[in-house]
């Protein structure tokens, strides 16, 4: 059923995942020495683009209205960290695949609600997910090894007998991860998977009777998104956190998530990573302005505050001018470009990796 | 076997009661999905900026109760008037998703605004109705219930009456109706449709005040409330979007299942399973009965 890699995709694809592999691997590495960069905005990037990819599938392809991305992601941490403590033959790796799939075994629970209603109904079973799941990992002292702290430290990474524990030793485990996830959801998107997925997205009654079963396609979405949201909750709490608490798997986090997805533009997967990376930086850049433009005279309760309001504004204002998110603003501003100099040829250089076919 | 049935209906009845301020909440959205058919997801962020601008006034400005009462009315038809000219008039023609995904913007927004101009720590209300026992209640029939969740219900209780009579026999109550059944049939017979949708925001902003401050008095007038009011929605699963009967009886069996779980089932799993047990129980509802109790059969079955 599933083709190849490079069967699906064109030249430009392969262009543009050469210059992403290129500045990702070679460039970044090369360039940025402190650990900050690091430490707290590439690794929580890749590993939140990685949980919105999975809201994407449920959310953007699927068409689902589903918030729980933060509780699979939880099953997801929890799992790799007993994992790696009761069965450690299992391996780094195999531990991944393994707490994905245990996530994936609660967002098929989870997800069976969407055979019967949509739409806010579905937000709120969705949301019986986040909270049980959180619940669960809290009250059970097996899953936390009964350490009575609250927060347990992270095992360190340890691959086929080599230790990763430096800041940049952690970004390319996550960016390894977050590459082959990455490809792989292009591949499901475009290929029959992710048309049935879409299909019933835009008008499930007819997709049903085209012969698409509503029960798999939503069913596999689930699955494969809480998928998707557990190996990135695992790498969010290895390779970020450093350290496995419930509280940092919140309902919050659920919603920060939901912005990325939305703000980042439903139904693609390079707003995924569009989303997470303007989530995520746009606070740091208040804090510099707050720091340097008024010198610490704003509070920084304050400063959360106002870039509390963005966001909600940023979503209503997208909602009303262009619901598909910052990607579609991207191409519109490819498109204008290429219409104003038509014999620059900028197409590869531009397009970026998860353009939809 | 006389007292454990005593403590069973005191949990029972404190379970009622506490289960009417999630009534309060969930009237807020009740009223606002009759009338215009949108999901809104921001009642929550609502209840918090109302009663949050309610004891700002008061605390920060020495203004007296019963005007910064009315001054934190007022701030919410405001935020009325702006909801309906910034969020919804755009949004007019969009899918149900879109506006749904809009008020949580809103509800993001309503919560910054309110952080930014009051400050984040958690601040007390006090309605001078004590969260303790009625001693008379207590002395005659044996049971423990606090005077707020009386409170609370009797405000409930004439809030219902009062918007049930509304919608039932006033005109504005009839354009209402017209309008959440149909808004274009409505419009071109001449309802005005802005003035409609500007009174039932600024209605459920008001409730959503109410509901504000019957929390704040309980719980402390803190972000929490926000998380609180996400219980509304359960509420409605069970009693029905687009009923005021259902948004109170919903909120009763809420409040009442989540107590007598919390009590006798709880302990066997380590407690505090309130957190999720009114989502689940939604859940059961949704696949025996996903109109809820009271509500027209609107749900789109896939």
């Amino acid at each position: 059923m599933m083709k190849p890699v490079f069967m699906t995709y064109t030249k430009n694809d392969l262009i543009n995942l050469a210059v992403c592999m290129v500045l990702s691997v070679l460039v970044i590495p090369s360039f940025i020495t402190t650990e900050y960069w690091y430490t707290s905005i590439l690794i929580p990037w890749l590993c939140l683009a990685l949980a919105t990819i999975g809201q994407q599938i449920v959310m953007g392809y699927t068409g689902q209205l589903a918030l729980g991305a933060a509780g699979f992601m939880a099953a997801g941490a929890f799992a790799m960290f007993n994992l790696i403590l009761r069965v450690p033959d299992l391996g780094f790796v195999g531990s991944l695949i393994v707490s994905g799939l245990i996530a994936a075994a609660f967002g098929i629970l989870f997800g069976l609600p969407s055979l019967k209603v949509r739409g806010i109904y579905l937000m709120v079973a969705t949301l019986a997910s986040q909270f049980f799941i959180i619940w669960m990992i809290d009250k059970f002292g097996w899953f936390k090894n009964y350490d009575s702290s609250g927060i347990i430290t992270a095992q360190d990474i340890v691959i086929l007998g080599k230790p990763f524990t430096t800041p940049l030793a952690m970004y390319f485990v996550c960016l390894a991860v977050t590459t082959v996830l990455t490809l792989l959801a292009m591949n499901m998107a475009r290929g029959s998977t992710g048309r049935n997925w879409m299909a019933v997205r835009d008008m499930d009654i007819a997709a049903e009777s085209m012969g698409v079963s509503l029960l798999r396609t939503k069913v596999q979405a689930f699955a494969i998104s809480a998928f998707y949201c557990g190996v990135a909750g695992a790498l969010f709490a290895f390779c970020y956190l450093k350290s496995l608490e419930p509280v940092a798997f919140d309902i919050k986090l659920s919603f920060k998530i939901l912005f990325m997805c939305i703000l980042g533009g439903l139904g693609t997967i390079n707003g995924a990573f569009i989303g997470a990376a303007f989530i995520l930086l746009f606070p740091v850049l208040l804090n510099a302005i707050g720091n340097n433009v008024f010198h610490g005279a704003i509070d920084a309760t304050i400063i959360s505050s106002i870039e509390q309001v963005i966001f909600g504004g940023l979503m209503i204002i997208f909602m009303i001018y262009e619901p598909l998110g910052m990607a579609k603003l991207w191409e519109n501003i490819k498109q204008k470009w290429k219409t104003k100099f038509p014999t620059m040829n900028i197409k590869n250089l531009t397009s970026s990796i998860g353009k939809k076919s | 076997m006389v007292e454990e049935l005593l403590f069973f209906m005191e949990v029972l009845v404190g379970g009622l009661l506490a289960g009417t301020m999630y009534s309060l909440v969930a009237l807020g959205f009740v009223l606002i999905f009759k009338a215009s058919a949108t999901f809104n997801f921001s009642q929550g962020a609502m209840v918090f900026f109302s009663v949050l601008a309610f004891v700002g006034f008061m605390q920060d400005f020495n203004i007296p109760f019963v005007l910064a009462f009315i001054l934190a009315a007022l701030l919410m038809v405001v935020v009325g008037l702006c909801t309906e000219r910034f969020v919804l008039r755009p949004l007019m023609n969009a899918s149900e998703d879109t506006v749904l995904m809009a008020t949580i913007g809103l509800g993001y927004v309503l919560e910054g605004l309110a952080q930014a101009a009051w400050g984040v720590e958690v601040r007390r209300l006090d309605l001078g109705i004590g969260d303790f026992p009625v001693p008379w209640i207590a002395d005659n029939l044996k049971l423990f219930i606090s005077a707020l969740d009386i409170t609370a219900g009797l405000v409930a209780a004439i809030m219902i009456i009062g918007l049930f009579l509304l919608f039932k026999y006033t005109k504005i109550g009839l354009g209402l109706r017209a309008v959440a059944d149909d808004a274009g049939a409505a419009s071109s017979i001449g309802i005005p449709l802005k003035h409609i949708m500007l009174l039932v925001w600024s209605a459920a902003g008001v409730v959503a005040l109410v509901a504000g401050c019957m929390w704040g008095a309980r719980a402390g007038v803190q972000f929490a409330l926000v998380d609180l009011a996400l219980k509304a929605l359960p509420v409605l699963i069970i009693g029905g979007f687009s009923s005021i009967p259902g948004a109170i009886i919903g909120g009763l069996i809420i409040g009442a299942v989540e107590k007598v779980l919390e009590v006798y089932i709880g302990p066997f799993f380590g407690g505090a399973i309130e957190g999720w047990a009114p989502y689940v129980l939604a859940i059961f509802f949704l696949l025996y009965r996903p109109e809820g109790l009271f509500g027209e059969k609107i749900i789109r079955r896939v």
